[in-house]
């Protein structure tokens, strides 16, 4: 689905529909993608109230099948995937023996013998390769099937309505976390009720990835006048910053392990046979994380951005891995790593902002959360 | 995009409408639409100098922080307390409405790009 654009940068089967849809376009991961269509206020906006349609081909699908596909993928990565049942999800990741984070990844199980695991868009030749280097002794085949997929999300609290007449799938019947193969606008697509928003939604794997363009076409028509807008990745980097979701290469990196994450939760060090990493994330688990995630609203108008120094009573404690003006609570806000053992209960917290200190408030993650 | 006929334009994407020794200053709509949603302005104080070239201010956007350029030098006589207040403006009208300062000139503006100099060099970015 790749094609060389001027830039270099690839471009995704719903190319034609951003340049119709005059979107403002960046290089991402090497992806030529849609920043914005409009405005990503107004996108964060509609995916909050309405819904919103966003183009994630250039994320990565690897499909892992065999009859041991299930103990590959408890040897492969930090999460018992083996229990999960077919049909259903996983949010997991896949470490380096040292226990640094390769890749946040969504697993799915598509049937006894066959995963298919999405990764993000820089990662998906790394997370191959190591999938691939560790199926020793397992009767495994990993296949980069990236080039395969469209990957629409339709996200927000209208996505159900707006779906549901264009789909044979039940989606009363689709559970958070849950996946099924239907039609949509009467292509074949692996419906997947996951999303980076924070409100409920739907992740459409499209194949063959020439679908794609009738599948958005559909959403969109039929969303429209219930207020979906298009949106970019401005807008869902807003989104997921406040429903306090990592980003890899911000709050995840090789650098830090799953517990540094405040992920230590997805570790499951005692399952069976172990898993790689698992010597080292062990002594990390004892030894205690490194640092701990936060949630910095500021008080004033300027905003804490990645890099940016956090200090307590004027002492350096940590930094801002992401920061935005939330358009939900209208105040900027930041997610930021600080040393461990950092007392956040009692001082004064500022973040150097271009060389002038700007009073944050320490709050806990989420931001945001949608009402049940 | 077209760009207003009577002003004067600058690389770093503001313009200047010189009337008698006052320059008022702002963005080019280029420059709002590069940004996307401005969140934050801040301009130089009321009193202060300016110097053509030097830094004087910042926006914000969703994305990013840009620094505002002064593209005149002299004292800062105005700046726009609406634009402070709803940065929208900015870009909702950055010739108009959204206008961030005026200064008093202390020299004859030098180095102003023409409207006709001013797009081509926008074609070539955008």
């Amino acid at each position: 689905m790749s094609q060389a654009s001027s830039g270099g940068a690839r471009t995704t089967p719903l190319h034609e529909t951003h340049l119709s849809l005059n979107a403002t376009l960046v290089d991402f991961a090497g992806w030529l993608m849609p920043l914005r269509y409009t405005r990503e206020s107004a996108e964060h906006q509609a995916v909050r109230e309405a819904a919103g349609l966003f183009d994630l081909s250039h994320m990565g699908e690897i499909r892992v099948s065999g009859s041991q596909a299930a103990e590959f993928l408890d040897h492969a990565l930090v999460g018992l995937l083996s229990t999960l049942a077919p049909g259903r999800a996983r949010y997991t990741m896949i470490v380096a023996e040292h226990g640094g984070v390769l890749d946040d990844l969504i697993v799915y199980r598509l049937a006894e013998d066959e995963y298919l695991v999405v990764s993000n868009a820089a990662n998906t030749d790394v997370v191959t390769a190591a999938l691939a280097e560790r199926t020793g002794g397992f009767d495994v085949a990993v296949a980069d099937e990236s080039a395969e997929y469209a990957l629409i999300a339709l996200q927000g609290p209208r996505a159900a309505e707006i779906l549901a007449p264009l789909t044979d799938a039940d989606l009363s019947d689709l559970g958070y976390y849950a996946a099924r193969y239907c039609t949509v606008a009467g292509a074949p697509v692996l419906l997947a009720r996951t999303g980076y928003t924070g409100e409920d939604g739907f992740e459409l794997f499209v194949r063959p990835a020439a679908e794609a363009p009738a599948v958005w076409e559909a959403l969109y028509k039929a969303g429209r006048p219930l207020g979906l807008l298009p949106a970019g990745l401005a807008a869902r980097d807003t989104l997921r910053l406040e429903a306090g979701m990592p980003l890899y290469g911000n709050e995840l990196n090789t650098n830090l392990t799953p517990y540094e994450a405040g992920l230590g939760r997805l570790v499951k060090l005692d399952k069976p046979g172990g898993f790689v990493g698992r010597a080292a994330l062990t002594a990390r688990r004892s030894s205690g994380p490194t640092q701990v995630l936060v949630g910095l609203v500021g008080r004033g108008r300027r905003v804490p951005r990645k890099g940016h120094g956090v200090l307590r009573n004027g002492v350096h404690v940590g930094v801002v891995t992401s920061g935005a003006p939330s358009p939900t609570l209208g105040k900027p806000i930041a997610i930021a790593a600080v040393d461990a053992g950092t007392d956040l209960s009692s001082g004064e917290f500022t973040v150097d902002v271009r060389g002038r200190a700007e009073a944050v408030d320490v709050v806990d993650l989420p931001f945001y959360k949608r009402k049940a | 995009m077209s760009v207003p006929a009577e002003l004067g334009y600058t690389k770093e994407h503001e313009w200047v409408a010189v009337n008698e020794d006052i320059a008022t200053v702002g963005i080019t709509a280029f420059a709002a639409e590069a940004l996307g949603d401005i969140v934050y302005v801040e301009l130089p104080e009321v009193g202060s100098t300016v110097t053509a070239g030097d830094s004087c201010g910042e926006i914000e956007s969703h994305k990013s922080v840009s620094e505002i350029y002064s593209p005149v030098s002299g004292e800062v006589v105005d700046v726009n307390q609406a634009a402070v207040d709803d940065p929208e403006l900015i870009g909702s009208d950055p010739y108009g409405r959204g206008w961030l300062f005026k200064v008093e000139l202390a020299d004859e503006p030098a180095d102003l790009l023409t409207p006709e100099q001013y797009t081509q060099l926008t074609e070539g970015e955008g």
